[in-house]
Order: C-alpha cells, then sequence, then structure tokens
C-alpha cells in the first residue's frame, strides 16, 4: 500500500576519492522525480557507487532512475533489493538506445516548394478522376433510377435539406435587412431610396442568396459527407463495399451528390425569397407605400436573375456534396485523419464556391445572360 | 505483505437501466493471481470489465480496489483508485496520431514530474518488456495487430498499476502471437508481481495462464463455476461448464 514509508530521497557522501550516493525510502514515480533532478543537477564523478540497501520499494520510474545512472555516469549499482536487481536485469540485457535523436530536419525551401506543388497536383489528378467517376456514377443513376439507393437519396436530402431551412432562411431574411438598411442611408441623400428595392433583389437572386446558401451547406452538409464516408473508410467498411464488388461511388457518393443537386436550388430559392423579404420589409418600414415597392421588383427582377442563381445553385450543389465525398474517401487511417478530412472538405469548398462564382460573373457578362 | 484481496466485488448487480444482466455477484482477487473471467457471448463479461474498471455504475452492491471503494469514490480519490489500475482494451484502443512510445509516455507526462530522460526511459522500458523495444518511434497503424495488442498493454503498465485488466487480449491472433502473449503475461506478472484480470475464451491461454477461473452464466445470471481451468474442466458437475471446457456443442435435442 502507499505511504507505508516514506518517500526516497538521495544523500552524497564523498570520501577521499570515492563517491557514494545512498538511496532510501520508495523509490515511486513521484519521488523518483525529485532525486532524479537532485542527481541529474550534481556533477557525480564517472562509476561512482549506488548504496541501494535503504530502498524499500522501487517501481517502474526508480528502475529508470538506476539504469539512467548506470548508462551515463557508469554507476556501479549494488545492496538492491531482489526483485529490483531482477527487474534491471531485464533492462540490462537490452541495448539501451540513445534517447536523443537528432530532430526532424527541416526541408530545405525548394523541396518544400517541389512538395507543395506535387501535392496540389496529385490533388488536382485526383480531382479529375473522381469528377469523372462520379459524372460515369450519376449518368448511370440517371439512366437506370431504379439503380439508386432512394431511401440513402431522401435521408440526405431531409438532413442536407429539411433539416437546413431554419438556418437559412434567417440568414437570408437577415442579409436581406442589413443590405436594406445599409443602402437607404446613401440613397436617400439622392432621394432615389426607392432603388434600394432593386439592389436588394438583383443581389440577392443572382448572387447573394446563392453562395450564402452553398457556404452554409458545405458547413452542415459537406462536411458531414466526409466525416461520415470517412470514418467508414477508417473502419474498413469501404473496403467491405469494394470487396463485395459494390463500387463505392455509385454507392456511397451517387445518393449524396443527387441529393446535393436536388436540394441546392430549393434552399436557394427559398434564401432568396427569405432575403428579398428581409429587404422590402425594411423598404416598407422606410414608409414607402406597398405598391410601389412591388411595382419596382417586378421592374427589377426578370427571370433570367433568377435562373442564374438557381444554375449557379446546381453547381454548387455537385462541387460541395463531391468535394465533401472526395475528401472523405481520402481519408487516411485514424482519428485525427477523420477531422482533417471535414476540415478540408469545407474549406476547399468555400474555394470552388468563390472561384466558380467568379467564372460564372465572367460567363455571365460575356454572354449578357 | 497484507492478505487483502486486491479486488474485492461484493452483491454486484450489473446491468444498463431496467435491464439487469449480472445478479448480485461476489467473488474476490487475490494480489498476484492471474484471474480469469469466461462465458458464452453476451453472458455480461464485458459488463461486469467495465464495472471492475469504473467505466460503469453498478445498479447495487460494489467494487473495492486494494480495500478502496471505486464505485462510491469520486474526485481525487477516484483518479488514485483508477492509478491504480491498467486496461487494456480489445482493439488496443492506441491513440492513432501518437508514436507508441508517445502512447506510453502520455500517462507518466500527465500524472508524473518526471523529467524527460525519464520519460523517455520508462516509455522505452515498458516497450522493450512486451517486445517492442525498437519500435517507439512506429504509429499504431504501421505495426501489426498483434503488436498493437503488446503496445497496448505497455500503457496499460505505464504507471505501475497493481492490476491490469485485459479484454480478449488474444481476439484476432494467430496461436503463435496468442500463445506469445500468455508468455508475456506470466513473465511480467514473475517481474512486476502484478495482479491480471482477463476476459477471454482463448480456452489454450486459459489453460496456460489462469490461476482460477470464473464462469458466468446468461440464464442464471451469476456465476456458474469457479476454480482452476484444470479442475473445472475434469470434475465439475454442472454439464455447461464441461461442455464449455470441451467445447461441445449444446445438445441439439430441445
Amino acid at each position: 500500500m502507499p505511504n507505508e514509508s516514506t518517500a526516497a530521497s538521495a544523500e552524497i557522501i564523498e570520501s577521499g576519492d570515492s563517491t557514494v550516493v545512498k538511496i532510501k525510502g520508495r523509490l515511486d514515480a513521484n519521488s523518483t522525480a525529485k532525486v532524479w533532478q537532485q542527481l541529474d543537477s550534481k556533477q557525480l564523478p564517472e562509476g561512482f557507487t549506488v548504496d541501494g540497501s535503504g530502498i524499500t520499494y522501487c517501481d517502474s520510474a526508480g528502475v529508470a532512475l538506476l539504469t539512467h545512472l548506470r548508462k551515463s555516469r557508469n554507476a556501479d549499482l549494488q545492496d538492491l533489493p531482489e526483485a529490483t536487481a531482477k527487474y534491471l536485469e531485464q533492462v540490462d540485457a537490452k541495448e539501451i538506445p540513445d534517447f536523443h535523436p537528432e530532430a526532424k530536419q527541416e526541408a530545405s525551401f525548394p523541396v518544400a516548394v517541389g512538395r507543395v506543388t506535387y501535392d496540389f497536383v496529385s490533388d488536382l489528378r485526383e480531382m479529375t478522376i473522381f469528377t469523372g467517376q462520379a459524372s460515369v456514377a450519376l449518368i448511370g443513376s440517371i439512366m437506370r433510377p431504379n439503380t439508386v439507393r432512394w431511401g440513402e437519396f431522401w435521408v440526405t436530402f431531409e438532413k442536407a435539406g429539411v433539416n437546413a431551412l431554419l438556418i437559412v432562411g434567417m440568414i437570408g431574411f437577415l442579409t436581406g435587412m442589413i443590405m436594406a438598411f445599409q443602402s437607404t442611408v446613401p440613397l436617400r441623400q439622392f432621394g432615389v431610396d426607392i432603388f434600394v428595392v432593386n439592389l436588394v433583389a438583383l443581389s440577392m437572386l443572382r448572387e447573394l442568396g446563392v453562395i450564402m446558401t452553398a457556404i452554409v451547406f458545405a458547413g452542415r452538409s459537406g462536411s458531414a459527407f466526409a466525416a461520415e464516408i470517412g470514418t467508414m473508410k477508417v473502419n474498413e467498411e469501404v473496403n467491405a463495399l469494394t470487396t463485395m464488388g459494390l463500387d463505392p461511388v455509385r454507392f456511397l457518393v451517387a445518393p449524396k451528390i443527387l441529393a446535393g443537386v436536388g436540394v441546392m436550388p430549393l434552399l436557394t430559392m427559398y434564401a432568396n425569397i427569405a432575403g428579398v423579404a428581409g429587404g422590402l420589409f425594411v423598404v416598407l418600414l422606410f414608409g414607402h407605400p406597398w405598391a410601389s415597392v412591388w411595382n419596382q421588383l417586378i421592374g427589377a427582377v426578370t427571370y433570367q436573375d433568377v435562373l442564374a442563381g438557381l444554375i449557379k445553385a446546381v453547381v454548387f450543389g455537385f462541387l460541395i456534396s463531391g468535394m465533401g465525398c472526395l475528401r472523405g474517401l481520402q481519408t487516411k487511417s485514424g482519428a485525427t485523419a477523420v477531422g482533417d478530412s471535414t476540415t478540408s472538405a469545407v474549406v476547399s469548398s468555400i474555394f470552388l464556391i468563390v472561384v466558380v462564382d467568379a467564372l460564372f460573373a465572367v460567363i455571365f457578362y460575356a454572354t449578357g445572360f | 505483505m497484507h492478505m487483502e484481496p486486491i479486488i474485492k466485488v461484493e452483491n454486484l448487480t450489473a446491468g444498463y437501466g431496467e435491464t439487469v444482466i449480472l445478479k448480485d455477484i461476489n467473488f474476490q482477487v487475490a494480489a498476484g493471481e492471474i484471474f480469469v473471467i469466461l462465458g458464452g457471448s453476451g453472458c455480461g463479461k464485458s459488463t461486469l470489465l467495465k464495472h471492475l474498471i469504473g467505466l460503469l455504475p453498478p445498479l447495487e452492491g460494489r467494487v473495492l480496489i486494494e480495500g478502496r471503494d471505486l464505485t462510491s469514490a469520486d474526485g481525487q480519490e477516484r483518479l488514485e483508485i483508477l492509478r491504480r489500475i491498467g486496461v487494456s482494451y480489445q482493439g488496443g484502443a492506441l491513440f492513432g496520431s501518437y508514436t507508441l512510445a508517445q502512447n506510453v509516455r502520455l500517462p507518466l507526462e500527465e500524472i508524473t514530474d518526471l523529467p524527460e530522460s525519464a520519460l523517455e526511459m520508462i516509455a522505452w522500458m515498458k516497450l522493450m518488456m512486451v517486445g517492442l523495444g525498437d519500435f517507439g518511434d512506429s504509429l499504431p497503424s504501421a505495426v501489426s495487430g498483434g503488436m498493437q495488442k503488446r503496445a497496448a498493454l505497455a500503457r496499460a503498465m505505464a504507471l505501475d498499476p497493481a492490476v491490469v485488466f485485459l479484454d480478449e487480449p488474444s481476439a484476432g491472433l494467430d496461436p503463435v502471437t496468442s500463445a506469445e502473449l500468455d508468455a508475456l503475461i506470466l513473465r511480467l506478472r514473475e517481474l512486476l508481481n502484478m495482479t491480471f484480470v482477463i476476459v477471454t475464451h482463448e480456452l489454450a491461454s486459459i489453460y496456460a495462464v489462469a490461476d482460477r477461473v470464473i464462469m458466468l452464466d446468461k440464464s442464471t445470471q451469476g456465476i456458474i463455476a469457479d476454480g482452476k481451468p484444470q479442475e473445472l474442466r475434469d470434475h465439475s458437475e454442472d454439464p455447461q461448464v464441461r461442455r464449455f471446457f470441451l467445447r461441445q456443442a449444446e445438445p441439439e435435442s430441445q
């Protein structure tokens, strides 16, 4: 039992040219720490003697201390308790490694650049391959709808869509309100504050509605896809599918991408309505009559504006759910790997959203859409 | 030395919520004993183990470790009791992002004030004892299943516990590796004077290591056999116990 004798202490006795270190008491983990530091701080001569006759208890920490003294200063260990001596023999039978391996070499600048470039290029390659696989799976699903796992599809549809309605609606409505508030003040100086309606409606429908929905979708569902497939990968469930002759892309990825492509336009539509409603709400608050606000809205918005947002929503839905699934499938082993995949899924998705949105801006401008 | 049993289970009723799995269990484990908990699938072996190591609160009764009640202890006292036991889980439960040496060091690092060189030395010593002295810098994913189990055993021993609990140590190992693990357990017991509580149904390793066996049963929700494995095999009155040791299937006429 603990505390049946005192904590260990070390006494250094120097007589002539011989040094004896007398260790007494319980060499357990806590008191060994003190003795270790005490002895390490002294310049003990090579080959000194350790008198262990006073040791009442010695656990692995104590044995480690004795081994350390023998290894570093070639100490001569005397009068150890029998059990301790037996334990030490075990340790001694093996070669004790050197515990100070040189720190991992920092890669030089060109090597680091090369590595990053290589990783980037191989990631692009994997993305290309995956896009191909996913497209094949999707086309297959559309050609033969009875091969799609519709149960999975509807579950994902509900989780990614229905359950996101509150957050998407709230963000949309508040963004519309904030934009209307902020732009009313400068526009009012010119007496054209009714054009706030044009501003809010166009920017919501063409850009903000879809972008915000996409970001929420990436954070809520893209990450969930990556975590789900990543955990399956770690648990070898993906391997199990493969060996059953089932294609993981068709089996796991296709329902998720289909759900993403289906749910994103609906969510975007919903966010658009919420956003425009938020904007109109503020304009009405500022005292404009409903009839003129409504006419302004009808005059400002064309079907093209609505369509532009929805086209982007479909593309973003494909990109985000695809990216989530890809990062999930790329998961290496271990618990942290799943965390890395989810992070990477969200970051890559948001990056893609911005890049692809910029591309759309150019295309729409060039085509006059 | 005191002859108090190292683990004492008193009137333990175990289960989850309303479901009772084991009823009114009593047994003791003596210091230095290799104690095996046996039983068919679903009889409550793992549930009992979870109660012994304090992961589940008992519905009734108590578990004493070195005379201290684990079931009612909390705060600092509970931590102190838990530090006297080491557990090696079925799947190893090594931290995947740490090397084997870091896995073994972790409890030492967090609980003691030992200097860096001491931590390294102890981690190496423990790994060396389970035959993994050269693998301290490997990640768990880079070594075989048998090595992961041994590393888990090394981690369970990190704090020099009084009792080490092993959950199905030989599950998924080939007979040779499994036999090596048995030899390792015997050697460690001799060297460190530890008590082992092992949950298993590997007959070969039960004969090789067990000093004492208890067998749990699903229908009676209790212990149906208690003794040395060879004696139970040869002299048990209970046909169910004999069948288990002789690896006979249940008679089909029922």
